[in-house]
């Protein structure tokens, strides 16, 4: 019984941080190692320790079936958004030099990639705490 | 908008597949209809670049703005945009087919996710087949695998499971090979653009970098093809999947890989290297011709109706690449015409197999007896699209077989061509034992058949009706096909 | 001699991890009986072919490949091989996942995960 003491309140401290470098992670994909792939796995594996200290009932509380659904919905509707809205400006697909030349703000293109990297972020955060939460659920109901 | 049609035409099923997801959630009944408004807009998409492109000549698409060789770009020339054209019409009929047809064979709450991954499936292998990027088609191969996998798993039987493990991991390994090729070529050449992998790659062709990496891709392909001895996740697979499933991807799926192994032979190793360098086409060919007679056998041997189209599908393959191996003006005019054909005669023929498993639960030939009196149109559609598959003119199945031979006799390969016709028999081996049983196999004795069949509902006909109808049509009208398909052969083969 | 012992073996080390890597990892996936343990060995598979993109982007004196202060003209190892791979990566996660819920589907059904119990009880149904 102590040792689960220790796990939970060691957890307990580490979730914050493992977020907070998700995050980070994510946001400095343009200029270094990074990425939304990379940001969504680890922010998706603090929920996996959560999992694994806590047990299934704590993330399901917090991210229900139908969270799971709109998160990764949204993550890609972020991306193919800015992709037609691109379109609709005048350019290419995703070419975001459009927008910049349209709008006139200065790194325009660069605030785009991020926020189609946090798009991809959240969509593959979602995915993940999903499969893991389906395996973790012994015999569960699909989808 | 107009130019910017290829590209919608891969974003927007990824927006409607999520759309599927959300609407679904809410209610169960909107995710037909959104499924089917999509790929209907996709048909006509893709047959109005498949005219602009027979008027102008090719479209590119630079996605972002950045030109190749840097960026990725979307292609369609005359080749692309015939398949496109064929892959649509395919999903779009067994969209309308899938209806009824999933509603029987699969869980109600597996039903959103059914459609979901029916659109990221056809997504995907669209995009396969309008790219001009070689690390592009590797990506949206494994999103269409990835979907294929889980789409065959979503049948009641427990046995899909197995199936669809099978073909997972052999699918993988594919796809690792692949990805293996398209490594060594980017050592080779430094580009990953297929146009500047045509120019770059003559004068690398003496490299055993080269050799490895078109090895590595033909392999690998060729067990996505499931060309002769890789086939073995095929039966299986077809055979276990549900019956919408069953039509879509041995239409659809399979004729995207065979786009993909012509593609990366006729024009990134253009003939120069695959006839002179590395001398492969003979090779192909006698496997080929091997393909073509043992599956037939095999086919004959079943006792489950779906098994046996399954086999009959590993030699029609095998139709497709004995096109590859001659490699004439003919012959891939031939092979491109097999593929269409080939594309709607198994489609009818699964969706007739389909229809009987809705309404008698069975697909054992023994169960089958005189079902002819009960579903006179499915049974009449099973006669017709099986004269093409064995090549009665004037169908397509015929004209298909007929410029298959006349390639080879202008290849000077007599042998090969006498196996085609070898291989014809066979075919009417198979397709006259279904029909034996389903007219004229007498139910008074052993009367184990489930409750009086009656004919399957309207929206489960009409696909297959059309279908059978096509196969006809095509082979009358076959001029108008040949329109399509002789710049495509001539732009293989290194022509305008 | 030693010369070309080091032209085939030393020099093109990095080759000859790969595909003595890809090698297990097949004979893991071919040899193994456990459904779990063929899916590790399409892992060291693919993860094989990954080192192999890796290996063959390397500059010799390139630093990782992200902006230094010099800004473009340093000399970086070449990104592109990179960027394919973390594509392939999510594809190789995405077909793991898939396998591994297709083993618990199998398991929940058949009580079996190896491979020769597997083929016995499906033929037995």
């Amino acid at each position: 019984m102590r040792e689960n003491v220790v796990i939970r309140t060691v957890s307990r401290l580490a979730v914050p941080f493992i977020q907070v470098f998700a995050l980070y992670v994510i946001v400095h994909g343009a200029l270094g190692a990074g990425g939304g792939f990379q940001g969504g796995v680890v922010f998706a594996s603090s929920f996996i320790l959560m999992i694994v200290a806590f047990g299934l009932n704590s993330v399901r509380k917090r991210l229900s079936n139908k969270w799971i659904v709109v998160y990764s919905v949204l993550g890609i509707t972020i991306y193919a958004g800015i992709g037609l809205l691109c379109l609709f400006m005048g350019g290419n697909y995703l070419e975001y030099g459009v927008i910049e030349a349209i709008l006139g703000i200065p790194h325009l293109h660069g605030y785009l990639l991020d926020a189609v990297e946090i798009g991809i972020g959240i969509t593959v955060m979602a995915v993940m705490t999903s499969i893991l939460c389906d395996m973790a659920d012994k015999g569960g109901e699909s989808s | 908008m107009i130019d910017h049609l290829p590209v919608l035409l891969i974003a927007v099923p990824i927006l409607s597949a999520l759309l599927i997801l959300l609407a679904g959630w809410y209610d169960r009944r909107f995710c037909y209809p959104i499924s089917l408004i999509t790929i209907l807009l996709q048909f006509g998409a893709a047959i109005a670049i498949l005219l602009e492109v027979m008027r102008e000549g090719t479209i590119r698409y630079h996605l972002g703005g950045w030109a190749p060789p840097l960026g990725i770009e979307l292609v369609i020339d005359s080749f692309n945009g015939f398949i496109l054209a064929v892959i649509l019409f395919l999903s779009a009929a067994t969209v309308v087919y899938a209806r009824r047809s999933v509603e029987k064979e699969i869980d109600p709450e597996k039903r959103i996710s059914f459609y979901v991954l029916f659109q990221l499936l056809v997504t995907g292998l669209v995009g396969m087949t309008i790219t001009g990027d070689i690390f592009n088609l590797y990506v949206f191969l494994e999103i269409s695998s990835i979907a294929t996998y889980t789409l065959i798993a979503s049948a009641r039987r427990p046995r899909s499971y197995v199936a669809s493990f099978n073909y997972l991991v052999l699918g993988s390994i594919a796809a690792g090979f692949i990805l293996l090729g398209i490594g060594n070529l980017y050592v080779a050449t430094g580009t990953l653009n297929m146009a500047d992998l045509a120019l770059l790659l003559p004068a690398s062709y003496g490299l055993a970098t080269v050799h490895t990496a078109f090895l590595f891709l033909l392999i690998g392909f060729s067990i996505k093809v499931a060309f002769f001895p890789l086939h073995l996740w095929l039966p299986d697979a077809y055979t276990e999947a549900p019956s919408a499933v069953t039509v879509l991807i041995s239409t659809v799926m399979a004729k995207v890989s065979v786009y993909a192994l012509f593609r990366i032979v006729f024009t990134v190793f253009t003939t120069a290297y695959v006839i002179d360098t590395f001398a492969v086409t003979g090779f192909i060919l006698f496997i080929a011709t091997v393909a073509i007679i043992a599956g037939a056998v095999l086919a004959i041997a079943q006792n489950d109706l779906k098994r046996m189209l399954a086999y009959s599908s590993i030699s029609q393959i095998g139709y497709i690449m004995f096109a590859l191996g001659v490699a004439n003006q003919l012959a891939l005019e031939g092979g491109l015409l097999h593929i269409l054909g080939h594309a709607v005669m198994k489609g009818c023929l699964f969706m007739v197999a389909g229809l009987i498993i809705y309404r008698m639960g069975t697909s054992q030939l023994s169960d089958l007896k005189g079902v002819a009196k009960t579903m006179p149109i499915s049974c009449a559609a099973f006669a017709l699209a099986g004269a093409s598959m064995i090549g009665i003119p004037p169908t397509i199945g015929f004209m298909s077989k007929y410029y298959l031979v006349l390639g080879a006799f202008e290849a000077g390969q007599w042998i090969y061509a006498a196996v085609l016709l070898v291989g014809s028999l066979l075919a009417a081996g198979y397709i006259w034992r279904f029909i034996e049983i389903a007219y004229f196999g007498d139910h008074h004795s052993e009367d184990r058949r489930p409750a009086p069949a009656r004919e399957g509902p309207v929206s489960m006909l009409v696909p297959m009706v059309a279908l059978a109808l096509l196969c006809l049509f095509l082979g009358v009208f076959v001029e108008v096909v040949m329109e399509a398909v002789r710049p495509a052969a001539m732009l293989l083969l290194g022509g305008a | 001699m030693i010369e070309a012992f080091y032209e085939l073996f030393l020099s093109r080390y990095n080759y000859w991890m790969a595909i003595i890597l890809m090698l297990i990892g097949l004979y893991a996936l071919i040899a193994k009986q456990n459904l779990v343990k063929k899916l590790i060995g399409l892992n060291i598979f693919q993860t094989a072919i990954f080192l192999f993109y890796i290996s063959f982007a390397e500059v010799q004196g390139g630093t990782a490949p992200i902006y230094l202060p010099e800004g473009v003209d340093a000399l970086y190892v070449n990104p592109l091989p990179h960027v394919l791979i973390l594509t392939a990566i999510v594809v190789g996660v995405s077909v793991t996942a898939v396998g591994l819920s297709l083993i618990v589907r199998i398991y929940e059904e058949y009580g079996v995960i190896d491979e020769d119990d597997l083929m016995q009880v499906v033929r037995g149904r």
